[in-house]
């Protein structure tokens, strides 16, 4: 085989060999710490980042397409395999888009089931993100910590629906399922424990001198940068914007339990790491509140075998643990959509990465990956 | 039989205990490795390797041969002698290092009045066979790895070399047999005398030997594995015994220094004798665990395998007790415990800790590590001359 030689870029002119090149480097999509199949590619100068830029695609699928060549009913379960971390979250939104375009409510138990497993799925969903941020930074062991309490989460889910990942765990007009008998013991239990788990993560990393020089003041995003990003979720938060839709817009059972937003002022890794361990701490308060209020009742209210819904569109939002995940359905009257898009928190937060790494050593772009908490599936589609 | 000249015969034992490192190091490295992978299993909350022999006790065997029957890939554009010799310089130097280190005083070490200079020397060079392998593998992640590592090697083996003064002003020789006997005179391990000299060893001796906190080289989140992402097979794993012969080295150096040794705690209170019969309580424990342990293992091969473990150790264990055994292995046992109680600590640190970016790692290293220890050199001289010092300013 015949070799090539190495390709260097011409130097100026009139450059001494101190002149040095940039260097183009390659992060991924075959990297262990990108989350998945992102590909970025960093311009550095030695290890500090001159610009990024994100190659994404590499698993698209085509999910709003095949969403137009399916009923409405049989597009559900594609939803679970977007953001396949936090598949109750989507959904609870693609079943309370298409109830809102068909015009009806679910009864109040079934809402209040779905507001206990989306708070359960953003513990779960937090609870990775955790454990590969951490491990990211060089953290390896919180990772088992955390996939240990998931899988009491993924135990719940699977007792509930048969499924642990990509549940499918609502239907449109309510749930097909009534909860399972020990399903509140359970979840009661769960939230017990998870109380003082979550205190050995803190006491893991919180005050760990080396987590806080890693976080602190690394990717910093301020409240106007976010809001003109349009980044959402957490990462808005923790800028210092006050904004979370389950309050915006209440959903599910959200207006009728009691919690608090937390947010941040800096808007720097720590920040955000502080944000989302609070809200997996509200998350137990909504749950155990939820428990408490549980309503008797069925769970499904009337919907049509057919669904047929009419003419129009309709654009619906959900606080997803990553941000606002938005569904917009498009009806043309017939059995299936005409157009379904999918506004993914996780795409839109991703784009304030270069804004956000910029500057910083390559050390920061996993540092800013894993804070920004992307899932690929989501991203592409 | 005939005689042996008189002109080799000094070289004869240690050559043959050079083969005995050369053969049996890779093992204790390998077990090393599976130690690491127990600890961090019991830290993580799981069980780590079980399948392979009791409790996964053959797995470095099995590991050693997965990479030795690897394909050997050396890339199209790399400099290829420069990437075929440098694992090879960094696995030499190791072994010759851990040759020099006096494990016991029963053991034919070469006794050299440069002992420590020695052991320094050749583990910087081994520094050369990391830089040469990044450099050569023309491929970006290994030449930032290998441009971290040279940066990170030479700004802690100041810190750390300025350390391990302190401890040599006390012994007042350089040969490792002499810093020993050192502290078997003073009656006392330099820990105590030099504690700030002991805790900034310990700090760059974990930089020096890139492990966690201060994994840059080979952090695998960031830049995959650093300096050796583009070798394989047996090349990946001459890098990898020489990683863990400098764990071994670093760990030796601190115990020769720092911890006495050979010499069990007390070496000069005659009434603690019973502590060498140590090696012996210590197997004989071991092979009761392993035989009491028996009936949780649910199928027979699992069964025999313990019983055969069980006695083996049994067996070690009143082996040692007979006193011609006895008065060889308890030297080699206390070095031996206290290297891995060093190894044991390594293990716990990286599995607990994050990682420290680059450019923090360099602010410690030069701004707090370096000043403190030439700190600590000049306070121990003037501590130690403090008598001439009184005299000269009149007291």
């Amino acid at each position: 085989m015949a070799t090539t030689p190495p390709v260097i870029p011409p130097l100026a002119p009139n450059a001494t060999f101190l002149d040095t090149n940039e260097l183009i480097i390659n992060m991924g999509p075959q990297h262990p710490s990108t989350h998945g199949v992102l590909r970025v590619i960093l311009k550095l100068d030695g290890e500090r980042i001159l610009g990024t830029e994100c190659v994404i695609g590499y698993l698209h699928r085509g999910v709003e397409k095949i969403a137009e060549n399916r009923t409405y009913t049989q597009f559900a379960p594609y939803v679970d395999r977007m953001d396949y971390v936090a598949a109750v979250s989507n959904g609870l939104g693609y079943c309370e888009t298409i109830e809102k375009l068909l015009n009806v409510e679910a009864p109040p138990r079934a809402r209040f089931v779905r507001t206990i497993l989306t708070e359960l799925n953003r513990i779960s969903s937090h609870l990775l993100w955790l454990g590969t941020h951490a491990i990211d930074l060089g953290a390896i062991t919180p990772l088992f910590y955390c996939f240990r309490e998931r899988e009491e989460i993924l135990k719940i889910f699977e007792n509930y629906c048969g499924a642990r990942l990509t549940t499918h765990a609502f239907r449109i007009g309510g749930l097909q399922y009534e909860t399972y008998d020990g399903f509140d013991q359970q979840v009661r239990a769960f939230c017990n424990q998870f109380m003082e788990k979550i205190a050995e993560y803190e006491t893991l990393l919180t005050g760990n001198r080396i987590w806080l020089e890693r976080t602190k003041g690394v990717g910093i995003l301020t409240a106007a940068e976010a809001i003109d990003f349009s980044v959402t979720g957490p990462l808005l938060r923790a800028s210092g914007v006050k904004f979370d839709l389950r309050k915006a817009q209440p959903y599910a059972a959200y207006s009728e339990v009691d919690f608090d937003i937390p947010v941040g002022e800096n808007g720097d890794t720590f920040d955000r790491y502080v944000v989302r361990m609070e809200e997996m701490r509200q998350s137990i308060r909504i749950a155990r509140q939820c428990l408490d209020k549980l309503p008797e009742g069925p769970v499904m209210a009337k919907v049509p075998k057919i669904m047929k819904p009419p003419v129009g569109e309709v654009y619906h939002a959900i606080e997803a643990p990553k941000g606002e995940l938005g569904y917009h359905v498009v009806s043309d009257g017939s059995t299936q959509p005409y157009r379904i898009r999918v506004r993914p928190p996780s795409l839109i937060n991703l784009q304030a990465l270069d804004r956000m790494v910029r500057g910083l050593l390559v050390a920061d772009v996993v540092a800013v990956i894993g804070t920004i908490d992307i899932v690929l599936g989501e991203v592409d589609r | 039989m005939p005689t042996i000249p008189a002109a080799i015969e000094p070289f004869i034992w240690p050559f043959v205990y050079g083969a005995v490192i050369l053969l049996v190091f890779p093992l204790l490295a390998g077990y090393i490795v599976l130690l690491e992978r127990k600890v961090m299993a019991d830290i993580q909350v799981r069980l780590g390797p079980m399948r392979v022999g009791p409790h996964g006790l053959l797995q470095p065997l099995a590991d050693a041969l997965k990479l030795l029957i690897k394909e050997d890939i050396i890339p199209t554009l790399s400099d290829k002698w420069i990437f075929w010799i440098s694992p090879i310089i960094s696995v030499v130097t190791a072994l010759v290092a851990v040759f020099l280190i006096p494990m016991s005083d029963k053991l034919p070490v070469p006794d050299t009045n440069i002992g420590l200079l020695l052991v320094l020397s050749l583990t910087s060079v081994g520094i050369l066979g990391i830089i040469l392998g990044g450099w050569s593998s023309n491929s970006n992640y290994p030449l930032l790895g290998a441009l971290r590592s040279t940066a990170q090697l030479v700004s802690y083996e100041i810190a750390l070399s300025f350390a391990l003064i302190g401890g040599l002003m006390l012994a007042g020789t350089l040969s490792l047999q002499g810093i020993v006997m050192a502290q078997k005179e003073q009656a006392i391990w330099f820990v105590f005398f030099q504690p700030v000299a002991f805790v900034i060893y310990f700090i760059a001796a974990l930089a020096e030997t890139n492990r966690a906190p201060f994994d840059m080289p080979e952090a695998e989140s960031e830049i995959v594995a650093g300096y050796h992402t583009e070798f394989s097979g047996f090349r990946f794993a001459l890098y990898f015994l020489a990683e863990y012969a400098n764990i071994v080295i670093v760990c030796s150096i601190m115990t020769i220094l720092f911890l006495g040794g050979w010499l069990r705690p007390f070496p000069n209170v005659a009434a603690l004798e019973f502590l060498n019969f140590a090696p012996a309580l210590v197997l004989l424990g071991l092979g009761g665990a392993c035989l009491i342990g028996l009936d949780r293992k649910p199928s027979k091969p699992q069964k025999l395998g313990m019983i055969g473990l069980g006695g083996a150790f049994i067996l070690a264990g009143l082996a040692c007790l007979l006193p011609p055994v006895m008065e060889a292995v308890h030297g080699l046992f206390w070095f031996m415990l206290k290297v891995f109680m060093g190894v044991y600590t390594f293990i716990w640190i990286r599995f607990t800790l994050p990682r420290y970016r680059y450019d923090q790692l360099m602010n410690i290293g030069w701004r707090w590590l370096i000043p403190l220890a030439i700190a600590n050199v000049i306070v121990t001289g003037i501590v130690m001359q403090r008598e001439q010092i009184f005299a000269a300013l009149g007291f």
